[in-house]
């Protein structure tokens, strides 16, 4: 499902010095399955989820999502391929205010050149448990249930894999293994592959596979 | 959802300043589709008078031949010095003591001939000294006077004090049938007041939209025996020739004299003056053509007539199409494209004012872009959105300024009405002002363009950040 070779990113300083960030030799994620990627801050998890998903190109080396190479894709092509085949979770939900908790959900939909589905929307927020804060605003829900509906969002394509970078961050203790247990559940359903970056070492032990960071970015162990 | 819902969930997400940018825009089109509308309007007031029904206005040579058209269709400006009666009877056909008919050469293609004096007024409003002929021309294409009250004034002497008032002239001035009023000298109301020839309202005209509904007629007999309009007849009868009925031509009934207002008295015909004459070329003589060629023949008679009368010294003949035609080119088409370009650059200063009003947001905006991107959309498609935005607030702004200009317009319709003749209203409208749709659409793409190319430029990356 996800498959990186050689995968080098760096980035230019103020003071034109290189920066290298991400140095992987090899990694692999399996379709549907659900590991945990952990690693310290300022280690490259974000930069890591944002080349994966297409948003940031790698100086060198291949992503292949889904058999495609994001890497070597254009622009427009590394859009498309995100808006169909992977999802996202953010940290800070990243819920559009203006939009409600539906048409967040079909927000998703609006960009991969196919028609939303309005009754697949209205399931997904359903299942996440908010059938009745359809046409609520983000302002009118609680932060559990923005996460929720960022969960649902993040599913509205089918995607083949989802990117959750700590989801659980901003959801008070007593939601976050509820929001875990969604995400779980919810990737297992839809058979959609895990990738969740946290800091939270008993959300990492949950899973059957855990990568720390460190150990497979050549950058992080020489550091 | 397609993009441009998105765009409107964006613009209510600041409803403040949407609705301050939809204003600024909605001032702009307002003003263009006012004078547009205000335009259409003058227009066909004029279109409306290109048509009188005549083919020649023939008076007095001391003025322009657009003065002439001006005073006595447009009621507009002094009137023009009057020429003699015995020219304007050169124009009818009339009959001798014997009852044959004599046709001066001037006569020969006429229809019909309708004297105007002018030179007075009734609270403003121009008198209009005629015959009932007048109401028989066709003030637009197939279209004739009508009555909303009462009759024209009588041909004969029993009409000599009847008047018809205009519709605008009945509204404003509660003039109603049975009431009588006396004309003023002159073109203003500080004129002297002809207290003693009182004109007995028997006609209310319908709305014509021409300028006679803002003016009063009153039978040219009537006219001659204000005082001052006509010298005193000497006693002994002056006049070469027996007084004659000016409609019939034929020899006036003296015993109805008799039984007419005491200041009723025969003029002779050389102490009589009129202001204009409105002449229509065609009848009998060209009744045996198809209609046509009868039409053409008029015209080429109306042409051949109106060169022999400016070469003549007593009188000048204008052609009111001509005239109105040049009236409209000159005058009011350059005005309105001054006004045209003026709302035009107000409305350019609203565009503006939506450029600034989204860019200013797109600081603000950079991680709702971020995640659209992140979401899948492309760089050309949160452009797009913001292209929307921007042709969103410009229709907006312009559906509300359409309503808006024409608002104005009827609100200014009194106004318009007075000056044009032309009654307007909420819901006149004029088809150009639909350029007005796809100019705005133009418009905010011009104007969106800087803001949409901030959003395209958008890091996602640093977009996401900017939320953390």
């Amino acid at each position: 499902m996800l498959r990186l070779v050689n995968v080098r990113k760096s980035y230019v300083e103020p003071n034109g010095n290189v920066l290298p960030v991400i140095d992987i030799e090899s990694f692999a994620l399996a379709a549907a399955e659900q590991m945990v990627l952990v690693g310290r801050s300022g280690s490259g998890k974000s930069t890591l989820l944002h080349v994966i998903g297409g948003i940031t190109r790698p100086d060198s080396g291949e992503v292949i999502v889904d058999g495609q190479d994001v890497a070597h894709l254009s622009e427009p092509q590394r859009d498309r391929l995100r808006a169909q085949k992977i999802g996202y979770v953010f940290q800070t939900f990243n819920l559009l205010p203006a939009f409600s908790a539906l048409e967040n959900v079909l927000l998703g939909m609006a960009f991969t050149g196919q028609r939303a589905d309005p009754a697949r929307a209205t399931a997904l927020l359903d299942r996440v448990g908010l059938s009745k804060r359809l046409s609520h605003k983000p302002s009118m829900l609680s932060v559990g249930e923005q996460q929720r509906v960022a969960v649902a969002r993040s599913l509205a394509n089918r995607p083949k894999l989802l990117l959750a970078d700590e989801p659980t961050a901003n959801v008070d203790a007593g939601n976050q293994q509820n929001l875990i247990d969604l995400i779980r559940q919810s990737c297992h359903d839809e058979e959609v592959a895990l990738m969740l970056v946290t800091h939270a070492t008993e959300i990492a032990a949950q899973f059957d596979r855990v990568e720390r960071l460190e150990e497979i970015n050549r950058v992080g162990a020489a550091v | 959802m397609n993009l441009w819902k998105i765009a409107w969930r964006s613009l209510q997400q600041r409803p403040l300043t949407s609705t301050l940018t939809c204003l600024s825009m909605a001032l702009g089109v307002a003003l263009v589709v006012a004078v547009i509308t205000t335009y259409a309007v003058v227009e066909e007031s004029f279109n409306r008078n290109r048509s009188l029904g005549y083919h020649l206005i023939v008076g007095g040579k001391n003025g322009s031949k657009l003065e002439l058209v001006m005073s006595t269709v447009f009621h507009i400006g002094r009137p023009e010095v009057p020429i003699p009666f015995s020219y304007y009877k050169e124009f009818l056909r009339t009959t001798d003591a014997d009852g044959k008919p004599v046709v001066p050469e001037r006569a020969k293609y006429v229809e019909v001939a309708v004297p105007i004096c002018l030179g007075d007024n009734y609270q403003g409003y121009r008198v209009v000294a005629t015959l009932p002929a007048l109401f028989d021309f066709e003030y637009a294409p197939n279209t004739k006077y009508a009555y909303s009250k009462g009759e024209c004034f009588a041909a004969d002497q029993s009409g000599w004090n009847q008047a018809v008032v205009g519709a605008e002239v009945a509204r404003r001035t509660g003039l109603g049938l049975g009431d009588t009023f006396a004309p003023t000298h002159g073109t203003g109301e500080e004129g002297q007041v002809h207290e003693e020839n009182q004109f007995k309202v028997v006609g209310i005209l319908a709305p014509t939209g021409t300028p006679n509904d803002r003016a009063l007629f009153i039978h040219m007999e009537g006219f001659f025996r204000i005082e001052g309009h006509a010298p005193e007849p000497e006693k002994n009868g002056a006049a070469a020739s027996p007084p004659t009925d000016n409609l019939t031509d034929k020899p006036v009934d003296n015993k109805a004299d008799d039984k007419a207002e005491p200041h009723v008295q025969d003029i002779p015909d050389d102490l009589k003056q009129v202001t204009a004459i409105l002449v229509r070329y065609g009848g009998d003589e060209f009744s045996v053509y198809p209609a046509n060629v009868a039409q053409s023949m008029a015209d080429a008679a109306a042409g051949n007539e109106f060169r022999i009368i400016n070469r003549s010294d007593v009188a000048q003949a204008a052609q009111p199409v001509e005239m109105v035609t040049r009236v409209l080119e000159r005058f009011v088409a350059p005005t309105t494209y001054i006004l045209m370009g003026l709302t035009v650059l107000t409305v350019i200063v609203a565009g503006i004012g939506v450029m600034v009003g989204i860019y200013n947001t797109m600081l603000g905006r950079r991680h709702e872009i971020a995640v659209m991107r992140a979401l899948g959309a492309s760089r050309a498609t949160v452009m797009l959105v913001i292209l929307c935005e921007s042709i969103l607030l410009s229709l907006i702004g312009g559906a509300a300024g359409f309503v808006l200009g024409h608002a104005i317009v009827a609100a200014a319709a009194p106004w318009i009405v007075d000056y044009t003749g032309v009654t307007v209203g909420l819901l006149s409208f004029d088809w150009r002002s639909l350029i007005v749709v796809p100019g705005l659409v133009v418009l905010a793409s011009v104007v969106g363009y800087l803001p949409a190319l901030n959003a395209y430029r958008t890091d996602v990356v640093k977009g996401l950040a900017a939320s953390a």
